[in-house]
């Protein structure tokens, strides 16, 4: 249609689907109604149609597929689409979550709807393309876009400390993006393009490729979170709606670690082995560091959101272990953290939606009133304590193989995880679920709803099929990620014969 | 049919999982309880066709499970006579608690949960057994570890099992995370996780260096140091013990089926699975004999004074388990799996026996108030008698064979290792001391005069039960006056004896436990051994071991059962023919008893060395480190001094809309000419 892909139709639909909804007028409930409808069946219509797009892609194909391309500012900087085996697990991810944040908004955003659900269709938009772009300055563009509707999410429809929390936000990944769009023109004067295949080729020196990892890392790292400029994510958490919390927790942070395999390591080869050490140090740290913190939570959000940036600590290691094991494992764990976490907030959201607190204390003996949330919250609890047959036991697992051939102490360090993933987690469920229902205001607690039913088994269900057979989604990074490691191997290998050459 | 084996407890997990509230409980009950008889036939036809039979190596592929580069993780079942023994083991027993519980639970209303739990447990054990590699295995081990965490906090609302449950999740985690790096390193040494690729490589393995964590080792010792660990937390050993114990919040029937006969013994069937690993790794066996030497000696000890019956049991556990590595590390693991075959049938009866006690005293557990039970519970008295016999190696009795087999081969293996001097001197005063404890529960509870009719404060409810546990543990003062309530209430709640549904499976184990050893001994550590196990244990080329313990001197044959007379004859004399002996030696020697009674006080001292310090750091990193550091550097540091840059520059703004309109503009104009321009170069 029009000459574009269906890419281009993943990016846009929802765009269109925000239009409508401006289109409607009046404040009144068949109005809001009538918005929720609209952005469901957007986001579903797009989920729709990424299956078709997953259907066209070929797993065994390493390189670029459903290219796009047209010319935009000149024919430096282009319109250019295109999915590989890294990206198209996240597109998917990304139009899978959409619906679920739209049901899971239906009953608590009761203001403002219709500039709630025209915020997460821009988001949808703006996520995808990160995704699928395949020109520098377009990625940027959807890279930073991202940040306003989120930051108007967490600011408008936000809790007490919202305020705060959004500028928290925006600042901070705002800060790392600049560093990024100085390198992003740098290395436009040095390849005369931002046409990410053509950079993917092109070989920056290696004091260059020193600084604009720096920079590129300033951005990424913020993003993902890693030690230690994660304070934003806690917070912002806290403060975001539940849905707000699903996106954020389930894709946004996996554009950081998107952003290290798809520029980072490939296109500063050199820079990212010799960065390396570095980021181990970090990843470690985050794992034991943020499990402590986690430990000694009485917000749940706060717990999770800790949980998460330990989570994320084995998404960077992985990725910077530089193999297939590690790298691999660092996309499946980056796609089972977006489903797991996303689950996790959304049993927070569902007691949230009925006590109006995230203290722990105030809950507690919930496994009486609510049996099936309780099953629910252990199966992703569990899936969080990467138990074996969950999807998080996949990723850790391939992670901290990978690791271990790369750096037997960092695997080390990073094992400790285990333990202490546990320790939270359980703690966790024990004080919020196990125990005597004896707080008056939870006698009468009602079981999930039908809503919350229909929110919840997909997840679990997920959680459980790719613990147990993560096939798909490791089959489709798999010929990716060994072209990504092959070319890794032989750019570092050209320049230690030329180190030796030197010498 | 061995994936039905497998599979017929998940299947049972499923039905009555999902749909057990529409079932209600008794079909619940009887669906789960009827696939699990199922899957225990089957599982004896299979080890008599493997094990007996010719019927060869199998290991169906069921799927692929996770392909990663040169990483293949495969679902499969491998079926070898070593799988086989478990098979039976496992099944029987799951099949027999299952069963038990129907009447022991009947009070329960959450049996569909309860019974779920079981299959699921049953499940992921039978995963683990059967498991072709290391990361199945894996499975299987953290699934036995979740159901068993469900399992222990079953009562969920009472504290003390959730704080057990959650000690015992997280302390076999501390084990798992030495086993995970085992898995790591093996795959690192061989490219593979696979048991037919792993035990290829193994040979070329040893003696060979390895650097890792920035020394330089041998490799098949630290690989199978690092395994070990993921056993000792399992199987409870000596530092990783303290959970096992705790474990003892869960309803008594679970305690017989994961705390005794099947769970616990993982770590000795994986040491014994991974035989062709440790066989290279002579280091790592003489540490397998040290840890299960101090855990059976240490076990009993504190077996001696505990009060309540099931944590006596327990420690007995946690100290038979201590003979299983010894015997795996003299390199005896036919020794080790016949020992965890026997031990499976007279725990789980000494188990599913004080549960009966335990049913009859309406749920006390406190020995102290108990006493002269034999009349009132007869059947139960003889079957506990039997298992106690099993357990302390009386002359044809299962233990008898199995335990004291480990006992002589520690000795022959003294000759050349200083360890298993060590362990033979541990097992064999660990055999007195198992004796002495045995009996003395067995007196305590069903001799002499009740003391007090203590359950008359407590109602009929499973879930009183943890008050008293808690009595019994820290209130000794209160046991002196306990003696002095008189017999008051006997009229009102006597004694009652179990129903048949519960006495049925006792009978069975009764008969395992007194001719387990007698029948199975041939096969496993006799004449029979090389056509039982076909090679499913490797011993390396000097391991003597089954040789070498037919020609002990008669102190390592007839030691073990002097012991046990010695212990039988002391527990005799202090409990029933001088009553009153034990509290004037606890109260002349008042240190050494608080230290027994305190479990050589290892909780207080891994509270104070780990729990505290973790929550202390938690709270440094939290409102120190993210708190003051990074966020009072980082963004609040850089906000205050915006504030004071824009109190400022507010002088210059207008409050016209215009303006601001007029400014953005001017933004957008530079943001479309810088791309013009660039897009032009």
């Amino acid at each position: 249609m029009f000459g574009f892909g269906i890419l281009s139709g993943l990016i846009f639909l929802p765009l269109v689907g925000a239009a409508f909804i401006l289109a409607l007028r009046g404040d009144d409930e068949p109005t809001r109604n009538n918005a929720r409808w609209a952005a469901l069946v957007t986001t579903v219509i797009v989920f729709i149609l990424s299956l078709v797009a997953w259907s066209r892609f070929e797993p065994g194909n390493p390189g670029f597929q459903l290219v796009e391309q047209k010319d935009w500012l000149g024919s430096a900087v282009l319109y250019k689409l295109g999915v590989d085996g890294i990206s198209m697990p996240f597109v998917l991810l990304t139009t899978f979550l959409m619906p679920f944040c739209i049901l899971a908004s239906w009953q608590s955003i009761a203001t403002r709807v219709r500039e709630y659900m025209i915020c997460f269709l821009v988001l949808e938009t703006l996520m995808i393309g990160v995704f699928c772009a395949l020109d520098l300055v377009l990625f940027y563009l959807f890279f930073e876009g991202g940040l306003i509707p989120m930051f108007l999410i967490i600011g408008i429809w936000g809790g007490k400390r919202r305020i705060y929390a959004s500028f928290k936000f925006f600042l901070y990944t705002l800060l790392g993006s600049l560093l990024m769009l100085l390198a992003i023109m740098a290395m436009y004067g040095v390849a005369g393009t931002t046409d990410i295949t053509v950079l993917l080729q092109t070989k920056f020196g290696a004091s260059m490729q020193k600084w604009l990892w720096l920079a590129f890392f300033a951005s990424f790292a913020v993003k993902m979170p890693m030690w230690p400029v994660h304070t934003w994510l806690p917070d912002a958490h806290v403060e975001a709606p539940t849905a707000g919390s699903v996106i954020l927790a389930g894709i946004l942070l996996k554009m950081g670690g998107y952003g290290f395999l798809r520029f980072s390591i490939p296109m500063f080869p050199d820079a990212s082995q010799y960065f390396a050490p570095l980021v181990f140090t970090l990843s470690i740290i985050a794992i034991v560091y943020t499990s402590l913190v986690a430990l000694v939570q009485d917000d749940m959000k706060k717990l999770i959101a800790y949980s998460s940036v330990a989570h994320m600590g084995f998404v960077t290691m992985g990725i910077f272990a530089m193999n297939q094991q590690g790298v691999q494992g660092a996309v499946f764990q980056m796609v089972s953290h977006g489903l797991v976490s996303g689950a996790l907030f959304l049993c927070v959201g569902v007691v949230y939606d009925r006590m109006h607190t995230r203290e722990i204390a105030a809950y507690g003996g919930l496994a009486r009133r609510m049996p099936l949330f309780a099953v629910a919250l252990m199966v992703f609890t569990m899936a969080n304590v990467g138990l074996p047959g969950t999807s998080g036991f996949v990723g850790e697992f391939l992670t901290l193989i990978g690791a271990f051939n790369a750096n037997s102490w960092v695997a080390l360090f990073a094992t400790t995880g285990v333990i202490l993933s546990a320790a939270y987690a359980l703690y966790l469920y024990r004080r919020v679920i196990f125990g005597v229902l004896d707080k008056p205001n939870l006698m009468n607690i009602k079981d999930l709803s039908a809503r919350e039913i229909v929110l919840l088994a997909p997840l679990l269900v997920l959680t459980i099929y790719y613990g147990v057979q993560p096939g798909p989604i490791l089959d489709a990074c798999a010929a990716s990620v060994t072209l990504l490691v092959k070319n890794l191997d032989a750019a570092l290998a050209i320049t230690k014969t030329a180190a030796v050459a030197l010498h | 049919m061995y994936t039905a084996i497998v599979f017929l407890p998940l299947l049972g997990f499923l039905i009555v999982g999902l749909f057990g509230r529409q079932l209600g409980p008794r079909p619940s009950e009887l669906v789960t309880t009827g696939l699990l008889f199922v899957a225990a036939a089957l599982s004896w036809v299979t080890l008599i066709s493997v094990g007996y039979g010719n019927a060869p190596l199998t290991v169906p592929v069921l799927g692929n499970w996770m392909t990663s580069g040169s990483l293949r993780v495969d679902w499969a079942l491998r079926v070898d006579t070593l799988t086989a023994v478990m098979l039976v083991v496992v099944n029987s027993v799951s099949a027999l608690v299952h069963l038990y519980s129907i009447g022991y639970m009947h009070e329960d209303p959450a049996r569909p949960r309860f019974f779920a739990y079981l299959s699921l447990f049953t499940f992921a054990m039978l995963m683990l057994v059967t498991s072709d590699n290391l990361v199945q295995m894996f499975f299987g081990w953290e699934g036995v570890g979740l159901a068993s965490y469900l399992l222990i906090g079953f009562w969920y609302e009472k504290p003390s099992a959730n704080a057990a449950a959650m000690k015992a999740f997280v302390v076999n985690r501390v084990g798992d995370f030495g086993f995970a790096l085992g898995i790591f390193l093996v795959f690192a040494l061989t490219g593979s996780v696979a048991f037919d690729q792993i035990f290829a490589t193994a040979p070329g393995l040893a003696n060979k260096p390895i650097h890792v964590f920035g020394l330089n080792v041998d490799a098949m010792t630290i690989t199978c140091l690092l395994l070990f660990m993921g056993a000792m937390g399992k199987s409870a050993q000596f530092l990783l013990h303290t959970w096992l114990p705790d474990a003892m919040e869960g309803p008594t029937p679970v305690s017989a089926l994961i705390h005794a006969a099947t769970m616990v013994t993982a770590g000795v069937f994986m040491v014994a699975r991974l035989s062709p690993l440790f066989e290279q790794a002579p280091v790592a066996l003489t540490f397998v004999t040290i840890v299960g030497a101090t855990t059976a000696f240490f076990a009993a000890t504190v077996g001696l004074v505990q009060n309540d019956i099931k944590r006596v049991i327990a420690y007995s556990t946690c100290s038979q388990l201590g003979y299983m590595f010894v015997a795996l590390g003299v390199g005896g693991y036919s020794l080790a799996i016949f020992h965890l075959f026997t031990h499976a049938f007279f725990k789980a009866l000494l188990f599913l026996g004080a549960g009966s006690v335990i049913h009859a005293m309406h749920h006390e557990q406190d020995m102290r108030r108990m006493g002269g039970l034999r009349k009132d519970i007869p059947f139960t008295f003889w079957m506990m008698t039997i298992g106690t016999l099993a357990l302390t190696g009386f002359p044809l009795t299962a233990g008898y064979f199995s335990k004291d087999a480990i006992i002589e081969a520690s000795y022959a293996a003294s000759a050349h290792s200083s360890a298993a001097i060590y362990g033979f001197l541990m097992t064999l005063i660990a055999a007195g001391l198992t004796s002495f404890y045995s009996w003395r529960l067995v007196f305590m509870t069903f001799f002499g005069h009740r003391a007090a009719a203590g359950h008359a404060d407590h109602g009929h409810d499973a879930h009183a039960a943890p008050v008293h546990v808690d009595h019994a543990r820290t209130d000794k003062h209160k046991h002196a006056s306990a003696h002095d309530h008189g017999h008051d209430h006997h009229g009102a709640h006597a004694p009652h004896e179990s129903p048949a549904v519960m006495l049925i499976p006792l009978g069975v184990l009764a008969v395992g436990a007194l001719l387990a050893g007698l029948v199975f001994s041939g096969a496993f550590i006799g004449h029979g051994y090389d056509a039982f196990w076909k090679g499913s244990l490797f011993t390396g080329a000097n391991n003597h071991i089954l040789h070498d313990m037919h020609d002990v001197p008669a102190i390592a044959v007839y030691g073990a059962t002097v012991m046990m007379a010695l212990g039988f004859l002391g527990a005799l004399y202090v409990y029933v023919l001088a009553p009153g002996t034990a509290q004037r030696i606890a109260s002349r020697h008042n240190l050494v008893y608080k230290f027994l009674l305190n479990k050589w006080y290892f909780d207080e001292l891994y509270d104070f060395l780990f729990v505290r310090p973790a929550f202390w750091l938690g709270r440094v990193f939290w409102k120190g480190g993210d708190g003051k550091i990074i966020d009072g550097m980082g963004p609040d540091g850089i906000a205050a001094r915006v504030v004071d840059v824009t109190n400022r520059v507010v002088r210059l703004q207008t409050g016209y809309v215009y303006h601001y309109a007029f400014a953005m503009l001017i933004g957008v104009a530079a943001f479309i000419t810088w791309y013009l321009v660039g897009g032009v170069r």
